[in-house]
């Protein structure tokens, strides 16, 4: 449970650890000389791999096919920004809904209730289980299944009419609905997965401390989820972003979307999707950025050596 | 007789089909110590889970205070509290595990001013002075910032103690707090606790540390299969028990 800050090149780690406490014996018993063990395959291996990467970045860079003018010249088109644009909010509103109705469904599916988890479990089944585009066409013709959206009792009792559902679903609210809905379900499994890695121990010491409900959930058992939430998180807030692109069948302007619209005209496809993938590109190195932010902040307390216990032990020594 | 600060009646707890608890019956008074002690498995920590109402008591009565744990008894009928008035008659006791359990996402001030500022909602400001004044009194000052990953055993089961104390609790519930430290930390552990009994805290404290409950305990109580075989003073209890079962389990811890 401890140590489970990922390493990111173990052999590498190894190595470090080793020589580091190889060459600190040595100095304690009479300095034996160390010489580090070489890695030759590594070193050419990296060699070559750097050559690749430098002459396909060449190659790519003075082709003259790939058209950089084009990109350079769309980049900042309105018509691209306002699609950024929007993926961005199609992004920021699903992933927000997606992760608090996913945390309700996740503490339902926990639920000693059986009624409450087997609700949980029957929603999760079902989105994760049906393709999303076909639900968000769904969502998008609703008003040919239900043409009236009304609010009241089940099994014909009163009602009260909200008003015509092709007014209300418009398609950036079908794309809305769609993606959310298709989001709680991941959600609220990964979030099941961080709750279910918490030590009971931790909920017997909260109830001994007079927290129940909400507030054991809130103060105790979910800041200690997030560290196991929040790396797949990442990913779903990324693969969202690209995901969102999907829209473009409800004919909104997102990113995408608008790249194509633009190249429909102009026949620049390649320099198009370049922007776009320029700007994806730019959206996600954002978004890692915050994710190590969020992970460092909720991985207080369980790093196996934070640099603050170094200097309190050599403190208390 | 003074009132009793824990009063069990024929208590006992299932878990499925298995009894773990067979009609527990004793008596703890207010400022006495009481030591339980008895082999893996004979439901020590099962009894005292229930005295915080972490399990629900399945038959007979248990009360802590005078007051009936997890059950308001009316027209003679018991009915089952919620989980709100369950957490609040809690408050009366601190419990203390063997695995501490602090919160490893706090420090350790924020550990112990979590309950009393988030729970009973008393001002921060006033909690933090308790709060560094207990870990003087547990020894440890100067770690407060400090998490409870970079403490050893023998600290964060101070802290956990320091924890429990925060909420001025009647009654300490204490879970072998010793059995998960190396044996060079059990000390500084145990003078914590002989300290609070000495300040006349109530204590319930499930342990192997046969020669701590010579020295502090008013009573020891030898449980075994579910049920008390024998309870007293320390002097007959562990130096001339009258049960065979109790005698046959100290040969073997001795
Ligand atoms: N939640 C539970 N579900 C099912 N069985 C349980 C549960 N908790 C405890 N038991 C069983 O109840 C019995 C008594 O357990 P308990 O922990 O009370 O014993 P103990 O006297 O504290 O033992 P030890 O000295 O090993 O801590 C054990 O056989 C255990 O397997
Ligand atoms: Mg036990």
């Amino acid at each position: 449970m401890q140590n489970q800050t990922p390493v990111p090149d173990a052999k590498a780690f190894e190595t470090q650890t080793l020589t580091g406490r190889a060459s600190a014996d040595a100095v304690a018993e009479d300095s034996i000389p160390v010489v580090p063990l070489k890695h030759p395959v590594r070193l050419v291996l990296a060699v070559v791999l750097i050559m690749v990467a430098l002459s396909a970045a060449w190659d790519v860079a003075v082709n003259q096919r790939y058209h950089w003018d084009v990109v350079l010249s769309y980049l900042f088109a309105p018509q691209i920004l306002a699609g950024a644009g929007l993926t961005i909010v199609l992004t920021v509103v699903s992933m927000s809904v997606g992760i608090a109705l996913g945390t309700v469904l996740a503490i339902m599916r926990l639920s000693a209730n059986p009624i409450l988890s087997t609700i949980s479990r029957g929603y999760i089944w079902f989105f994760r289980g049906t393709p999303l585009l076909v639900q968000l066409i769904f969502w998008y013709n609703i008003a040919a299944l239900y043409p009236v959206i009304a609010f009241g009792l089940p099994f014909g009792g009163p009602s009260m009419i909200l008003g015509s559902a092709n007014v209300l679903i418009t398609p950036l609210g079908a794309a809305l609905l769609g993606l959310s809905l298709n989001e709680a379900a991941y959600m609220a499994e990964i979030i099941r997965g961080g709750i279910g890695s918490v030590d009971k121990g931790q909920y017997d010491a909260a109830r001994a401390l007079g927290m129940s409900g909400g507030k054991l959930m809130n103060r105790v058992i979910l800041p200690q989820a997030m560290r196991v939430v929040l790396p797949p998180t990442g990913n779903q807030v990324i693969s969202m972003l690209k995901g969102t692109s999907l829209v473009s069948v409800l004919a909104i302007s997102d990113l995408l979307y608008s790249a194509q619209i633009i190249y429909a005209n102009n026949y620049q496809t390649i320099p198009l999707l370049i922007v776009a993938s320029l700007w994806y590109l730019l959206m996600t190195t954002v978004l890692s950025f915050f994710q190590n932010k969020l992970e460092r902040r909720y991985g207080r307390g369980f790093d196996s050596a934070p640099r603050r216990s170094r200097k309190s032990k050599t403190r208390t020594a | 007789m003074t009132t009793a600060m824990v009063e069990a009646r024929g208590v006992r707890k299932n878990f499925g089909v298995i009894e773990i608890l067979k009609g527990i019956d004793l008596r703890v008074e207010k400022g006495s110590v009481t030591c339980l002690i008895g082999p893996s498995g004979s439901g020590k920590t099962t009894f005292l889970r229930c005295i915080n109402h972490l399990e629900k008591v399945a038959a007979g009565r248990l009360y802590v205070n005078e007051h009936l744990v997890g059950y308001a008894e009316r027209n003679g009928k018991l009915y089952e509290m919620k989980e709100r008035q369950t957490a609040r008659s809690r408050l009366n006791a601190g419990m203390v595990f063997q695995r501490f359990n602090l919160f490893p996402h706090m420090t350790v001030l924020e550990n112990i001013i979590e309950a009393p500022v988030h729970v009973l909602g008393r001002p921060r400001k006033e909690v933090v002075v308790e709060a560094q004044a207990l870990l003087d009194r547990v020894g440890l000052g100067d770690r407060g910032s400090s998490y409870p990953q970079e403490l050893s055993g023998g600290q964060q089961q101070r802290i956990a103690i320091a924890r429990a104390l925060a909420m001025k609790p009647q009654l300490m519930l204490f879970d072998e707090p010793t059995s998960a430290l190396d044996p060079e930390l059990v000390g500084e552990v145990l003078d914590v606790m002989k300290a609070l009994a000495e300040a006349g805290m109530t204590m319930v404290v499930v342990t192997h540390e046969l020669g701590f409950a010579r020295q502090v305990a008013d009573q020891v109580i030898f449980m075994d299969g579910g049920v008390v075989v024998e309870s007293g003073p320390p002097e007959e209890v562990l130096d001339n028990p009258q049960q065979e079962r109790t005698k046959a389990f100290l040969s073997k811890v001795l």
